[in-house]
């Protein structure tokens, strides 16, 4: 397998360290309901077909990436900083 | 003795090659080699492999079968081979199973036949042929378990007696491997008619081709046959494309590399054999390469294997598969008949008894399964003056050690025995497309050419020719030029096709033929072997049918079809046609044929490198690494660090001495120990102390500039992830230390909490763990050796720079340097960091300057000691498994801020009174050795898990107390402080009396700490 | 008369008769309009459960639905190791349970899986790797289960081709269960299929199952490619796809589906006599009575559903397998594939009642599924029957996240792929 990296190019598998479902938010406060911690931290959809997954460029830039990859070929279709989509989420929960 | 006799000639061999008869475009007859085969010597030349070279000396026995012992001899010419299977070398270079079809001979190669006792003419377990009634499909299943104990005893020793192949070498294997990457913009491969006019199509375009072929020559089935392309033979054909090739800059050939994996992403596994066609690699040669090969596209053009015809008696020595009769005589000028019989179900088939006939053999029988007399059939039978059988089979054959008779069946339903040497067989040709199915695509059912061709492809992939079900030679090249053409323009290159070159038409003209003889007739005849390597036979299909193993997946486990070294690849089509037909369904429907990865079997040595021995991870070292060599430091191992245990010194016989006196040194004067493998992380920005504050339980933002705090991170589901101290060296930098065991991980934990969870906090990390050395200075002098160090400027006393602060200071006259007065060990103590590459030079400085102190260095030994003593957790504490609340640091978290964990700590069971938390224990009988790993129990409990209340995580003999203590974790712990518990350890029979103390033995006050 | 008893005698009676009289292992069932339980998934599992539902709680209308060919799973694409070598109080207890059935087995299913105790071998190269590996055996020892911790010189003597000599990570010594071993995987399937099939219970092949329906909270049949079924009770054995089954409920499961590759190499002369696991990598192996090298490590580490891996955990795999074992390395690499591994959130597996009445769960397995078959399907078995769970299963309630009652031997955390 290889991850486009948006800041480094077509690396290796070998590259990189996956985490996992990039579609769970941390909830906003610790005092947020015990079930959406449990989500949070334990449930996922983990579906067969693309999947939403983070990914770290450890053996090159340190990026963690969101990477859009289908589960069932393996085939990835988009690459991206996490950085970026964490601000634009963020954003767009504050506007 | 018929059997004898045949065993005799079979076995003597003839050193003047006498099977040689005519010259191939493979080998040079210029010159003559030698080999031995079971300790024989027989003659052979340059080209040739084991295989060629054996028929050359008219030897045709080579191998046994797996499970009835069968005589067999070469069914193929290439790596399809079931049968002629040796043991290649000898001592630490013997390689078991190694096809003799694919051995290339070099001069003085040994190879010995293997899975026979005695000999090979004489092997004792070919009683298993004669009990073969009884060993059908899966007889192991229905018997063998009673009485049960007998499983173990007798029954699996007498199968793991007769089990295997070839033995293992002994020894290491005293051969290096490398591994290597490329990358291209187009991989083909296979260098018959289509790879060939593929790679040469795109290489003329500039693309970046790669081309690989498998073989050490170039032509794939061009070799074996005598057809022309572009008005010469077709191997010269070849040649001459390959010199083309050679000559584009952007082209790369590799010979005798066979790519043996499709993985993601255009990844494909390929090995080169660099030195197994000599006796032993060049030196500082590898052995083999392992490749691991990105290209955007890929030309699948491996060409085909044939299938052999099910027929009773089918695996005797001198029953081929045509095609490989055809390559022996054209490629090798080997004939390796004298008399034969060919049988067949297509035109290509056919075409064997012309190159007999022109080999000067006698064709005394073509055996066509097909009714209808075709042209060809007509000519060759003319040609050769061989009778012609329209419509016949092969009943059955004869010769234990070597076919010297077979009895055809007209289509009459008559029957005659024909004298032969040897049988040439085809049933017709798969397309060899295993490379198409690693990604579990799918081939499709080609009615017409009677095989399974590509399907869907991985993305990038193409096939082309025989592969891709494309069979007639003019066919290949204009596939071959196309698909160049096409992935040298999606990869942005463009050319005009050149002329295809003139080349003859075949005919193939196939008929399903998937057993000789109708299936309902069960046959007092032979077996009719499907699989030969573990002799699958056509009954053996028929009773997983009966008993419902229908499916091929059941097929294949239920019989152990195409589960030996050849993976099934003349087997699997002919099962699975076998298996439709018994149960009245189409091959289509009944299953489909796909192969896992490696094509072709690659040693295991190849796919792990260099990485073996003492190579097997990297070493890192520390900066006082060579200081501490010379002063005859024992290492251990931390990780991938190699870190100084102790420091053994004359007298001292054992190591506990030594560390005793190393804790000693440190308790009463003063001792250094390089603690540089703890991780380092810089942090520095305006948003620093706020995003400590969520890694961490406990309050950051009031920590002074100057100081330092000890920090405990859980991990999010709550239990504890990592310790360590943060300094604050300036407004908005920090340096925090972690275990040397997660360095790694809490700088991507790090990343990732900033990256991802806190975009908007202004912070960046990086780790230096490797640009400073640090050195732990501890005991009561301490102070005293650092001022002979740190530079007078900076006063180091205990008012001006008491426990637990931090500053950047120089040294030695104006090095910087980073000091912190930290302690593990209890002691008046300080981390002294400087630059990674002066570290040397201030372990060599600490000895000097502090001699007069009764200085001496001490190592991970001593300080586990010393860190146990003072109760503080380390990595049997901090295991993955305990809380905040186990290591007695539950008061440290903090309720007035968020941080990672926090809400899932709060869970009841991570706060139950009830779990295990860190105690300390001393045995009640002084002297007792506490055992970690021992668990504890009630006194007077019996010992059971339902009594069990925690267990021993760390135990030392501690020289200040003169006893054994350790930590441990025990269920209400604090709150038992003064019981006596057990201490159980059946594993070493031993249960210990332990008294429950507090967790920090030495000092409880830390007023050393504060001297 | 047909051969429904497998005997020695059976077996020359039919060789007399050329092998004419066999019956077909398990029938090929068409499904009924409704089971009193449907058991989702013809695995090892689903099987053993349909199997002990019928012989020890005397259930006999019970379905067992399986979307391809039984077998096809996880039960035929593993390693065939079992043990009971664990540490927490949760597992020690069932895995154990698990072993003392496939003492029995053969007898109890008339069906040679060709359990073979022959050892397991865990090997430590560091102080800290042998205090856990003493904390486990001696976990072992007083929940009765058999454990011995072997110096070096007594690995050695056992496994004299190790490398000793010249190590990375030199071997310190191992924690042996002579106990543990190894299983013929296939037949373990094929025998409770066969002997779940002589009770009665239906074997539904080639009928993958689409939606599960409910009423009113409650399960009450599965609709399928072959129709609806109803169903009294409705069993979820489909680990690999439980995610995939359970959504069908509405369910959201503490699992990752993650990829485990398996390796087999040449048959060789047997050579190694038991289960070795090396303690500084990822590599573990035994050698099957054929005659091939079987080994494993790591799963790849990211979501997968594809039933293969890559290069990368194939390299680490035999770089282990050389540090440990370096005579090894002609020996050739046959065949390698994937399986499907439901990863939970704490490397343990789930056997319980779920938010829907009537649907239950058994998932989760990550590396220890194959072990622990029969245990699984007894405890299964008894959670469907009784409705309410084994004694020997308690602790692999779904609940157990949200309470913090984890069990985790690893130590890594609500991160599947490090378990």
């Amino acid at each position: 397998m290889r991850l486009n990296c948006p800041c480094c190019g077509p690396r290796g598998l070998e590259e990189f360290t996956y985490r996992g479902d990039a579609t769970v938010r941390r909830p906003e406060s610790p005092t947020a309901p015990a079930q959406d911690w449990v989500d949070y931290v334990y449930l996922r959809d983990n579906p067969a077909g693309p999947h939403r997954e983070l990914w770290y460029h450890g053996a090159g830039c340190r990026s963690w990436l969101v990477v859009t990859r289908d589960t069932r070929t393996h085939a990835i279709s988009d690459v991206v900083r996490a950085v970026d989509v964490a601000r634009a989420d963020k954003e767009g929960a504050g506007s | 003795m018929k059997l004898l006799r045949q065993g005799k000639s079979s076995a003597s061999g003839d050193p003047s090659q006498s099977m040689r008869t005519t010259t191939g475009n493979g080998i040079d007859t210029s010159r003559t080699i030698h080999f031995t085969f079971d300790g024989r010597r027989y003659a052979a030349h340059p080209g040739d492999t084991l295989a060629s070279a054996l028929l050359a000396n008219g030897v045709r026995l080579a191998g046994r079968s797996f499970k009835y012992h069968r005589p067999r001899g070469i069914l193929s010419a290439g790596a399809e081979e079931p049968n002629a299977l040796v043991e290649l070398r000898t001592g630490a270079r013997r390689e078991p199973n190694s096809r003799a079809t694919v051995t290339e001979l070099f001069d003085g190669l040994e190879a010995a036949s293997q899975n026979r006792w005695p000999s090979l003419a004489m092997d004792a377990l070919g009683i298993n042929g004669v009990f073969s009634p009884v060993f059908t499909a899966g007889f192991y299943y229905k018997t063998f378990m009673w009485p049960a104990a007998f499983w173990e005893k007798v029954y699996e020793p007498m199968i793991r007696r007769a089990a295997g192949l070839g033995r293992a070498a002994d020894e290491a294997d005293p051969d290096i491997y490398e591994k290597a990457t490329t990358f291209c913009d187009v991989l083909v491969v296979g260098t018959g008619p289509a790879g060939l006019a593929a790679a040469l199509t795109a290489g003329r375009t500039g693309a970046r081709v790669l081309v690989c072929e498998q073989d050490s020559l170039p032509g794939g089935r061009l070799r074996a046959e005598h057809g022309e392309i572009g008005g010469m033979p077709g191997w010269q054909w070849a040649e001459q494309a390959m010199d083309e090739l050679r000559q584009m800059p952007e082209v790369r050939i590799m010979t005798r590399t066979c790519v043996f994996g499709t993985y993601d992403g255009g990844t494909y596994g390929a090995l080169e054999r660099v030195a197994d066609h000599v006796p032993t690699p060049a030196p500082d040669q590898p052995r083999q390469r392992l490749w691991r090969i990105v290209a955007r596209h890929a030309i699948v053009a491996t060409g085909g294997i044939e299938r052999p015809i099910v027929f009773p008696n089918n695996d005797r020595p001198g029953i081929m598969l045509a095609g490989a009769v055809r390559t022996y005589i054209n490629r090798f000028g080997v004939t390796p008949g004298q008399r034969a019989i060919v049988y067949t179900n297509n035109d290509d088939g056919l075409r064997t008894a012309r190159d007999l006939h022109r080999a000067g053999a006698t064709i005394a029988a073509i055996v066509d399964a097909r009714t209808t007399e075709t042209p060809l059939a007509r000519d060759m039978a003319q040609l050769t003056g061989a009778k012609l059988f329209m419509g016949g089979a092969i009943a059955d054959t004869y010769g234990r050690l070597g076919i010297h008779a077979a009895v055809i069946r007209e289509h009459s339903g008559l029957t005659q025995r024909v004298p032969c040497d040897l049988v040439a067989m085809s049933g017709g040709w798969n397309p060899e497309l295993s490379l198409t199915t690693h990604q579990r695509t799918k081939p499709v059912y080609d009615e017409t050419l009677c095989a399974f061709v590509p399907g869907t492809m991985p993305a990038g992939m193409r096939s082309a020719g025989v592969a891709n079900g494309t069979f007639a030679t003019p066919d290949c090249l204009r596939e071959g030029t196309t698909c160049g053409q096409d992935a040298a323009q999606a990869c942005g290159f463009s050319a005009t096709v050149a002329d295809l070159p003139a080349a003859g038409t075949e005919s193939y003209a196939i008929v399903p033929l998937w057993h000789a003889l109708p299936l309902d007739r069960p046959a007092r005849t032979g077996k009719a072997f499907i699989d030969f390597q573990n002799d699958v036979t056509a009954k053996d299909v028929r009773l997983a049918a009966i008993e419902g193993f229908r499916s091929v997946e059941h097929l294949k486990r239920y019989t152990t079809l195409g589960m030996a070294t050849d993976q099934g690849k003349t087997a699997n089509v002919n099962a699975l046609a076998q298996m439709a037909e018994q149960t009245g369904s189409s091959i289509a429907r009944t299953g489909t044929t796909m192969f896992r990865p490696p094509v072709q079997p690659v040693a295991i040595g190849a796919l792990a490198g260099a990485a073996r021995g003492r190579h097997f991870k990297p070493d890192r070292l520390t900066p006082t690494h060579d200081w501490a060599t010379e002063q005859g430091a024992v290492f251990t191992a931390n990780g991938l660090w190699h870190r100084a245990q102790w420091f053994p010194r004359p007298g001292e016989t054992h190591w506990r001495d030594t560390v005793n006196r190393e804790v000693r040194t440190v308790r009463t004067a003063v001792g250094f120990c390089d603690v540089t493998t703890l991780g380092k992380i810089d942090i520095q920005g305006p948003d620093a102390a706020t995003f400590l504050e969520r890694v961490y339980v406990n309050a950051w933002r009031r920590l002074p500039i100057g100081r330092a705090r000890y920090g405990l991170m859980l991990r999010e589901d709550g239990f504890a992830y990592d310790d360590g101290t943060t300094a604050r060296l300036g407004e908005n930098h920090y340096v925090m230390t972690t275990t040397t065991a997660h360095a790694g991980s809490v700088m991507q934990h790090l990343e990732l909490c900033h990256q991802w969870l806190w975009p908007e906090l202004d912070v960046r990390f990086i780790s230096v763990t490797d640009e400073w050395a640090q050195l732990a200075i501890a005991g009561p002098k301490s102070r005293d050796v650092l001022r002979h160090i740190v530079d007078p400027a900076f006063d180091i006393s205990n008012e001006a720079f008491g426990y637990m602060a931090a500053a950047t200071v120089t040294i030695c006259g104006g090095q910087e340097a980073r000091l912190f007065r930290l302690s593990f060990s209890g002691e008046l103590a300080y981390e002294l960091a400087v630059p990674a590459r002066f570290g040397d030079a201030l372990a060599r400085l600490l000895m000097k300057v502090g001699a007069p102190y009764g200085i001496a260095p001490y190592g991970t030994e001593a300080l586990g000691v010393m860190r146990i003593e003072k109760g503080h957790p380390a990595g049997p504490e901090l295991n993955g498994q305990t809380t905040a609340h186990d290591l007695g640091m539950g008061r440290m978290l903090s309720t007035r801020k968020d941080f990672i964990g926090r809400a899932m700590a709060a869970r009841p069971a991570l706060t139950d009174p009830a779990r295990p938390a860190l105690i300390g224990l001393v045995p009640v009988n002084a002297g007792d050795e506490l055992v970690a790993g021992g668990h504890l129990l009630p006194a007077g409990a019996q010992a059971t898990a339902a009594h069990d209340q925690g267990w021993v995580s760390s135990a030392a003999w501690s020289p200040t107390l003169n006893g054994w203590i350790a930590l441990g974790f025990l269920s209400n712990g604090p709150a038992r402080l003064g019981e006596t518990v057990m201490v159980h350890n059946p594993l070493g029979n031993s249960v210990t009396a332990a008294r429950v103390v507090s967790p920090v033995f030495v000092d409880p006050n830390g007023e050393r700490l504060h001297a | 008369m047909p051969s429904n008893r497998y005997s020695l005698f059976s077996l020359l009676r039919e060789t007399l008769r050329g092998h004419t009289g066999w019956q077909p292992a398990w029938r090929d069932a068409t499904p009924q309009a409704a089971y009193d339980v449907v058991i989702v998934g013809g695995g090892g599992h689903g099987l053993a459960t349909a199997y002990y539902l019928a012989r020890r709680y005397g259930i006999k209308r019970v379905a067992v639905v399986e979307k391809g060919w039984i077998g096809n799973g996880n039960i035929g694409r593993n390693t065939t190791i079992i043990r009971s070598n664990y540490l927490l109080p949760g597992n020690v207890p069932f895995y154990e349970c698990a072993m003392k059935l496939w003492e029995g087995l053969e007898q109890d299913i008339n069906y040679n899986a060709m359990v073979s105790q022959r050892g397991v071998l865990n090997l430590f190269h560091n102080d800290a790797q042998r205090n856990a590996y003493i904390r486990r055996g001696n976990a072992m020892r007083l929940n009765g289960v058999d454990a011995e911790l072997l110096d070096a010189q007594a690995v050695r003597r056992k496994l004299p081709f190790l490398n000793f000599d010249n190590a990375r990570f030199p071997i310190q010594g191992g924690l042996l269960q002579r106990r543990g071993g190894t299983v013929r995987h296939d037949a373990v399937a094929w025998g409770y299929a066969r002997a779940a099939d002589r009770l009665g219970v239906d074997i539904i092949q080639n009928c993958e199952v689409t939606g599960i329906r409910t009423q009113n909270g409650r399960a009450v049949g599965v609709e399928t490619t072959r129709g609806y079924i109803g169903a009294g009770r409705v069993a979820l054995a489909c680990a690999g796809n439980s995610s995939r089954v359970a959504a069908m409920a509405g369910l959201r499961l503490p699992i990752e589906s993650h990829v485990l590759q398996a390796f087999v190499s040449e048959g060789l002369k047997p050579f190694i006599d038991c289960v070795a696991t090396f303690g500084a990598g990822h590599f573990y192996i035994s050698q099957s009575d054929k005659g091939g090298l079987v080994f494993g490590g790591d799963i790849d580490g990211y979501n997968s559903y594809a039933q293969r891996g890559n290069m990368p955990v194939i390299e680490d795999v035999c770089e282990g397998g050389m540090a440990l074992m370096p005579r090894i390395g002609r020996v050739r690499l046959l065949r390698h594939w994937g399986g499907l591994m439901d990863m939970t959130m704490d490397g343990s597996p789930i056997i319980d009642r779920t938010p829907v009445d009537s649907l239950y769960l058994n998932a989760g397995w990550c590396y220890g599924g194959f072990k622990a078959t029969p245990a699984s399907g007894l405890c299964f078995a008894h959670l469907i029957a009784r409705d309410e769970p084994h004694p020997t299963a308690t602790a692999y309630r779904l609940d157990r996240f949200a309470r913090g009652a984890v069990i985790d031997e690893k130590g890594m955390g609500a991160q599947p792929n490090l378990h």
